[in-house]
């Protein structure tokens, strides 16, 4: 397996044991175990915290080896990012990973906000779900591949898919 | 729009007129939306970008003179500016430096009072901002949620019935709202209180940047304190959790401030005096050198240790001698230290005018 903050190989397998809570594993090349390890002293020393950029770094700790191996290969078949990809860059690729990746996200949304679910504001024009949205993003991908496939019959009949699509999706065009 | 016309025009924000002007420089509030039917950015390819750029374009441009307090919008073709424009415009706070170094299709709508943004693919798919002068955040968020309102009347945004907005990074999720304060702390830097100040805000979730966000050192010891939580609380809570304590750290800073006077006030009117003499008469000066001093100056003059320069006219400073705007100002591209000796000129002669003429 990876390390969690690089693209080496993973050989240090730490778990932190820390009173009151349920034991997390680290996974690490050598340079980045040797940094873990040396503490966490640095990071108040003025720096400015910056969450978005330390994210992709948080997540997976608690899982073990094998889970975290499993799970990097899984990709979202809307947009096709894996979950390493996620987990490396800290973005997300489209809508849809909140759905195909939900029970991987739940940790690290209730460690980031304490809270799993919105009470705030809502589009006025939202009526009960975004699937045809997300058929398109699916589609447009299709569609690329279809061409770089030199399958022109079955790209012909996904634009017009993603035309009728998009004419029902798009209010004042 | 023209960018050019923007070199001698100045922000709203700057004129440090709100509410606890003083030490708060700035109220300002971002909402973050993506467009349903795209990918977001990371996976988005140049033809999607292109796409999704021409859609809210249009949308934002077929509304443009309906923005809430009779506000009109112009557009601005981030790609296709020149390196130092963006820069000009990053420095300015109308766009990111992300939005500023990424590639492809973006652009930026802006008012002409510069406290409306709208950022097309930057992070997510749209970034809008509203910002206004001191402490006046009620009045930023009624402002950024009617022109949220009327974006929104014409797309159909990523949302998820229990997760709400959704947007690239999980850490925006929910409201997708950030809410911030910049303040002006130079009390609380120089009897060393900023960092005990800074832990027991991140204790309550609130995170604290410098002057131009995430990343960014303090410079000329400006903060901005926003939130990290977005999701589970109502975008009413959010701004009342982050204005909530700013008095406090107004109070802090004012008492800091305060303990200094007490202590000497010949050595605080010195230190102030001298910032303001090196100001008026260098040579060759670097930005970081200036943001320092100019930083004691504002101080003393909020002190009343310095009477004949004004607040507002700092405020444009600060920002004037940021190195893309002092290469626009000038009129020519500069290297560094042909840029500390413009510095230095471009200060002496604003802060050298006969009194009554400055700003």
């Amino acid at each position: 397996m990876k390390c969690q903050k690089c693209e080496k190989a993973a050989t240090f397998h730490i778990t932190e044991l820390v009173k009151g809570s349920k034991a997390q594993e680290v996974h690490l090349c050598e340079e980045h175990a040797r940094e873990y390890l040396a503490g966490s002293d640095q990071s108040d020393a003025g720096e400015p915290m910056s969450l978005g950029n330390d994210l992709a770094q948080t997540l997976g700790v608690g899982q073990t080896a094998e889970e975290l191996q499993r799970l990097d290969q899984r990709a979202c078949p809307i947009c096709g990012i894996t979950f390493y990809e996620f987990r490396n860059q800290g973005r997300l690729g489209c809508p849809h990973d909140y759905v195909c990746f939900e029970n991987e996200l739940e940790p690290l949304i209730v460690n980031v906000h304490g809270e799993t679910a919105h009470t705030g504001k809502h589009p006025r024009r939202f009526q009960g779900g975004t699937d045809q949205q997300t058929d398109l993003i699916k589609m447009r991908r299709e569609l690329k591949e279809a061409i770089q496939k030199e399958q022109y019959e079955e790209a012909s009949k996904l634009r017009d898919k993603i035309r009728q699509l998009e004419s029902h999706s798009r209010p004042n065009t | 729009m023209d960018i050019n016309t923007l070199v001698s025009t100045r922000g709203e924000w700057l004129r440090g007129v709100g509410p606890e002007s003083d030490i708060v420089m700035s109220s300002r509030i971002r909402l973050a939306r993506n467009l349903a039917d795209f990918p977001f950015i990371s996976k988005c390819t140049p033809q999607d970008r292109t796409e999704i750029e021409k859609t809210l374009r249009e949308r934002i441009l077929k509304v443009r003179s309906e923005f809430p307090e009779g506000a009109t919008v112009d557009y601005l073709d981030v790609s296709r500016l020149e390196k130092i424009d963006r820069q000009f415009l990053v420095e300015r706070h109308l766009i990111s430096r992300e939005h500023a170094d990424s590639d492809g299709a973006r652009g930026v709508a802006i008012d002409q009072k510069e406290q409306i943004s709208l950022m097309i693919n930057e992070e997510d798919h749209l970034r809008v901002q509203v910002v206004h002068s001191g402490l006046d955040l009620a009045a930023a968020w009624e402002r950024i949620n009617r022109v949220d309102d009327m974006i929104e009347a014409q797309v159909t945004y990523a949302y998820h019935e229990r997760l709400g907005y959704l947007t690239a990074c999980p850490t925006n999720v929910g409201t997708g709202m950030r809410v911030s304060v910049m303040l002006h702390l130079p009390a609380l830097a120089i009897t060393r209180q900023i960092d005990k100040l800074f832990r027991s805000l991140q204790k309550i979730s609130l995170a604290v940047r410098g002057l131009y966000g995430e990343g960014s050192q303090a410079m000329g010891d400006f903060y901005q304190i926003s939130n990290q939580i977005t999701l589970g609380r109502k975008e009413e809570d959010l701004v009342k959790q982050v204005g909530d304590v700013v008095p406090t750290i107004i109070e802090y800073e004012r008492k800091a401030r305060q303990f200094l006077i007490d202590e000497s006030r010949e050595t605080l009117h010195d230190r102030v005096s001298r910032a303001y003499g090196i100001l008026r008469t260098a040579q060759t000066i670097s930005s970081e050198e200036t943001m320092h001093l100019l930083s004691s100056v504002r101080m003393g003059v909020n002190l009343g240790l310095i009477k004949d320069v004004d607040i507002p006219g700092l405020n444009q400073l600060f920002i004037d001698t940021q190195p893309a705007h002092l290469q626009k100002l000038s009129g020519s591209e500069l290297d560094t230290s042909d840029r500390n000796i413009e510095r230095a000129r471009y200060l002496r002669r604003v802060l050298n005018k006969p009194d009554g003429e400055k700003n």
